[in-house]
This record gives structure tokens, sequence and C-alpha cells, in this order.
């Protein structure tokens, strides 16, 4: 690979990242970006990488973008996010409980078991949890939390945690489960939680999803990277499968005011310090 | 005009997301522009929820209960080309590869797999009598479980009997090499040509019911079954390894079924018991069906190529020359269809029924002759080409 390559981490979650990744490599290059990808087994080591100027982008979590920025800031340098994904804006996630449980609210949750994704995933541990915090329930003390620790590392890409949540909701091993508001949709579809079984006792408030970080926005290799990704059409039937297989439409500029909830839930749960040091307790990715 | 316009508002009652609501939503949103609101109102208690996701999802923005309808829908398909018209008598001439698995005349979105069927080209697979071919095959498909009177067709004498299932041995292999060379082709043609493809499964689905009705004459007195010869064998190998698909059908249909439907024809005739006459007469109609097409559309790529001829005469001798070294028909079959050709076993029968097969063999050479001079070869030429067919018949 020569020197001025653009070279992208991502985190290998499912096979079908190495076909995304070589798709877009394909058309990137096709298009005059000499861009390369190198692929992690968990969000951690790319974040590292980056802010140590290993690789000159990452297709972050939004966990992996809180603690980017923490360790950019503590070494003087930059963080941005370039661009994200039409949907990765404005997500919300639930928590929700057997219709037939009697649990009618929020407060109803004290004393019970809540089921959630692995210790790092955003959408279905620390973003829910904080909700229920916010409420005055406490997770540990006033909730059972059992977790399900599904793709540690993968700060929740892997959906098998917030399934495992669903299923042991259903099996009655909890009171209530903790997910993204199109999973819970998905999980009725497919059959893992019947139609009309459940009941949402809380959602947060909308927050966003991944991004692509960079260091710097101005760099040359950078700016053709963002023109080419915006410049991705649904319509070209050549890019339409990579968008298809990535869960977009079309690549939105990148926005970071909705990151706050996670950046307090990760705060709260002393995940991260400030400096971006990895602190969670139990959390070996 | 008012009662035209977009509905605005949809109203899913109790209906869910997750239980189907899904289907009024798009349905109303398909009236409407992109950018075109429709406000969704319910009572089921996740509506909310399972709005916001799925319009995430599918690319359309929510304003609080309002769907802004997004592009992607549109975009999908705004490259979407039709896969030429479903009417036979409007082909093109190489159909579009993308078009792949999909019905003739459907709408194919853009950005599918391209399947290499290399049989691609009209002038290489089509003829116009395909549609009414395969009609009539379709029409045309019997039982052999109730199409043959088996239990009611009494045994021949002991030593016609014989000679019986050696024929129907002789004619299992056959009719195995003329269902493996179609169903090598079948994989290849491209789709778009549908009759082709339907016409070549139905002279598979033949040829199955042939080899079973064949081996259950064989069988149905207690016999084993006959002999196997070598040299037919390698005759039979030749067509298995042909390549080309034009070339594969002179061989196979043009020649060799052209020359079966003339011992088929004999067998009926000659038949010692009714199951014997019954499964030769079923499989002549069949045979017929085959001859048919491969002629038709041999005949009709010879008309737009006239190198093809060069091409078949090359493939016949070819042929010859690999097997010229073999022994050719095997002499226990030809002597087996004098057998009952004679009726029995006196001198001046026999001599008849030799007399017979050898009748049999001209007629073969005449209707050989017959095909290749409709193919285009001269009549001298083709007398020439008709006697390097192989000695085996098929």
């Amino acid at each position: 690979m020569t020197q001025e390559a653009l070279v992208m981490g991502a985190v290998a979650y499912d096979p079908k990242v190495v076909t995304i990744w070589e798709g877009l490599r394909r058309w990137l290059r096709d298009h005059e970006l000499d861009f390369d990808f190198v692929l992690y087994s968990n969000y951690e080591r790319q974040v590292e990488d980056l802010v140590a100027g290993r690789i000159d982008a990452a297709w972050n979590s939004p966990l992996a973008w809180i603690r980017c920025e923490r360790l950019a800031r503590a070494r003087g340098s930059g963080a941005e996010a370039l661009v994200m994904r039409d949907s990765d804006r404005d997500l919300t996630s639930v928590v929700v409980v057997r219709a037939d449980s009697g649990i009618d609210d929020v407060g109803a949750l004290r004393g019970k078991r809540v089921g959630t994704g692995a210790v790092d995933s955003p959408q279905a541990t620390l973003l829910p949890l904080s909700t229920l915090r916010a409420a005055g329930l406490m997770p540990g003390d006033d909730l059972a939390v059992h977790r399900y620790d599904i793709g540690v590392g993968l700060h929740g890409d892997h959906v098998g945690g917030e399934r495992a949540a669903a299923r042991a909701l259903m099996a009655g091993e909890v009171d209530a489960a903790c997910m993204i508001d199109a999973n819970h949709l998905v999980f009725s579809n497919e059959g893992t939680v019947p139609a009309g079984a459940t009941r949402v006792v809380a959602q947060t408030a909308p927050y966003d999803h991944c991004n692509m970080t960079v260091g710097e926005l101005d760099a040359p290799a950078v700016r053709r990277f963002r023109e080419l990704l915006s410049s991705m059409s649904y319509a070209d039937a050549e890019v339409r499968p990579l968008l298809d297989l990535e869960g977009l439409k079309q690549w939105v500029p990148g926005r970071v005011d909705r990151y706050e909830a996670l950046a307090r839930a990760v705060d709260e749960t002393d995940f991260y310090s400030d400096e971006g040091d990895v602190t969670a307790a139990q959390y070996r990715p | 005009m008012k009662a035209m316009s977009p509905p605005r508002s949809i109203d899913l009652e109790r209906l869910g997301l997750d239980r189907g609501a899904h289907l009024l939503i798009e349905r109303a949103l398909a009236s409407l522009p992109v950018g075109g609101r429709l406000e969704v109102t319910g009572k089921d208690p996740n509506l909310a929820v399972h709005l916001a996701g799925w319009c995430r999802a599918q690319g359309h923005q929510l304003d609080g209960t309002t769907i802004v309808k997004g592009a992607a829908g549109d975009e999908r398909w705004a490259q979407a080309r039709r896969a030429g018209a479903p009417d036979p008598s409007a082909l093109v001439d190489q159909p579009d590869p993308e078009w792949g698995l999909a019905a003739r005349g459907a709408l194919v979105e853009s950005g599918g797999p391209r399947p290499r069927f290399d049989l691609g080209e009209r002038a290489v697979v089509w003829s116009d009598v395909a549609p009414r071919l395969y009609a009539q095959g379709a029409a045309g498909q019997w039982d052999p479980a109730t199409a043959i009177d088996w239990a009611g067709s009494p045994a021949p004498p002991s030593d016609i009997e014989d000679v019986v299932v050696q024929v129907m041995t002789y004619l299992v292999e056959n009719e195995q090499a003329a269902l493996v060379v179609p169903a090598r082709f079948l994989a290849r043609i491209h789709p778009y040509f549908r009759e082709v493809v339907q016409l070549l499964a139905l002279q598979v689905a033949d040829e199955a019911r042939h080899v079973e009705v064949f081996t259950r004459r064989a069988l149905l007195h207690g016999r084993a079954l006959g002999i196997s010869g070598a040299g037919g064998r390698a005759s039979l190998q030749t067509l298995l390894e042909e390549p080309d698909f034009a070339l594969a059908s002179f061989l196979l249909s043009v020649l060799g079924e052209g020359s079966f439907l003339n011992l088929l024809s004999f067998i009926e005739r000659y038949a010692p018991d009714p199951a014997t006459e019954r499964v030769a007469h079923l499989a002549l109609q069949d045979e017929a069906r085959h001859v048919a097409f491969g002629v038709a559309h041999l005949e009709e790529h010879a008309r737009a190529d006239p190198a093809l001829l060069g091409r078949l005469r090359g493939a016949i001798e070819r042929r010859h020359d690999s097997l010229k070294d073999t022994s050719g028909l095997n002499q226990q079959v030809f002597d087996a269809l004098v057998v009952p050709a004679a009726g029995s076993w006196t001198p001046a029968a026999i001599e008849e029924g030799f007399a017979r097969v050898q009748q049999l063999q001209a007629d073969m050479d005449e209707g050989r002759r017959r095909r290749l001079t409709r193919l285009g070869f001269e009549p001298r030429e083709a007398e020439e080409l008709s006697r390097l067919h192989t000695r085996n018949f098929m």
C-alpha cells in the first residue's frame, strides 16, 4: 500500500463487514481515492489506533466516538465526525415488559429484574439503564440487572445480546428487557417477541448512533472521502447493494450533539475516564 | 379532481406495525411524491415507537406523527428496465445477462447478479416452433403406470422374450444418453428463451419415462437385463462429450433420435406382445417432438449463420473418426431385431426378418438424408454424411 492511502478502520462484528468495505474500497478506488481498510476485533483497539495516527479514519460506534473524543482531547489532538448514515440519527431505546405482567409504569420496575445487552452496548445497556437511573431506579440497588454479554467489545453491534434479553423476557427469566425501538419491531416480526405480548414502560431521548471519525476534516484525502461518500446515490445500482448491507439510504453530514446522553451514561458507570482510559468493571473486549 | 388527490392522513385504528400496518402505510405513501406528508394515527400502544424505527429503516423522515416520504423507494427502481416483452414473437437477439432468472417481461431492478448463461443468443437456441412444441409436449405427458397395460400383456415365447429383453436393455442406455445431453445444456440457456428451456426440460422428463418403461418391460417377465456392449457405450459417450449446443443437438436430435424414429416404429410394428408395442409407440411420439425441435432450430441457425453447415459436417466426421475402431452396433442388438421381425425360427422367416432389418437401416438412412437436406446440405453431401453416422443408430 502506498503511503498516501487513506486507511480506515472498521470492526468485524459480522462477516458482511468484509463484503461492505471491500465493495466500498473498489468503488472509492474507481473514483480515484486511494483507500484501504483494516479490520479490528473490537472498538477499543481501533480507537487507540486512530488517536495514535496509525489509521486515518474509523467507522465508530457511538461509544467509540465518546472514547475517541476523550482520548484526543487528552492528547491535544482532534476528533471529528465526518459523516454518518441517515439511519444513525435519532434512535431511541425502549424498556419493555410483558403485557400481562401488571407493570404499568417505570416506577413499578422497582425490585424487578431487567435484562440488558452486553456490558458495552450503548443502545441495550448504557442508555436505557441511564434512563431508568434518571427515573430514580438505581441499577443494582433498585433493579437487578441481568446482562446478556454477547459480542463484548463490539459495542452492541452484535444484536445477539438484545435478542437474548428479549427471549429471557418472554421466558420469564427477567421482568423487563432493553432494546432499540426498531429492534422491538424486528423481534416482533421474527417471532422472538409475539406481537402485542409486550408493552413499553420507558423510552430514552433520541440519540445518534455510528459516525465516521477522523482526526481532522481538512486533509485533502479526508475531504475527498467525504465528497465521495456523500455522492453515493441509492439510485446507483452499483452502490445500492452496499448501502443495503450497511443499512443506509444515504450518507449525511456527521453531527455530534446527540451523544450527550451516552457521555452521561459513560460517566455514571465510570465506563471511560475523562481522559479516555477504559475504567469499566467486568469489561474485557 | 378532489376525490383523486392523494390521502394525507391514515388511521390505522388498532393495527400495529407488528401486525402488518406497514402495508396500509405503504399503500398510502405510494400515491405521494417524494417529500409528501402522511399523518399516521392509530390506537396501537407501540405505534410511535415502531413508526420511528420503521421510517428510519425505510429512509423516510418522521415529523411528530407525520411521515415525510423519502426518495429511496423511487430511487431503487429509477434505472429498472423491462426484461423484454413477454410475447415470444417479439424476442430480442441478445437478452441482457442481468435479466437472469427474471420472468421475460418483468421490470428488473438494476444491480442484480449477471449469471453466465453462455447460450444467450437467439440465433443459437431459438426456434419459432418452440412454444407450440412445448404446448404439445406438456399436453402429451403420459403416466407410465397407467398408459401401458402391464398386467394384461402376456409373456411371448421364451426365446422371443430373450431378444425383447436385449432390445429393451439397449434402448435404456441410449435413452439415458438422450436424457443427459439436453440436461447439460438446459442450465446454460438464458432463461429469457423460456420456451426452449421448458421444451428441453420436457425432453429430459420424456427420457426419464422412457428409461422407466423400457426397464419395466425388460423385467416384466422376470428375466435378467441383457448385455451392454463397449462399442455402443463408446458411441454414446461421444454424444456426452460434445460441448457445443448446435453440434450436440445435431448429433443427438437430428441424427440419433431421428434414426430412433425408424427404430421405434419398427419395434412397434413387429412387437411380439402388447406391452412392447405400446412402450415403443409412446416413446416414438415423444421422440418425434425432440427431432422436430432439433431440426427446426438448426435450420433457423443455419439460415442465420451459413458457416454452421461446415461445423455440422465436421462434427459427424470427428465422431466417425473417433468411433471407426470400435465395433459400432453390437451384433446381439442387430440379431435381436431380426428375430421379432421374423416371427419364428424357420429359415424362411429369419430370411424375411433379416431383410426387414436391412430395410430398417435403409429407412434410417433415407430419413437422415431428408433431414440433412432440410438443414441445407446438398443431396450428394447429405448422402455421404448419412453414411458416416454411427452404426449404433443413436
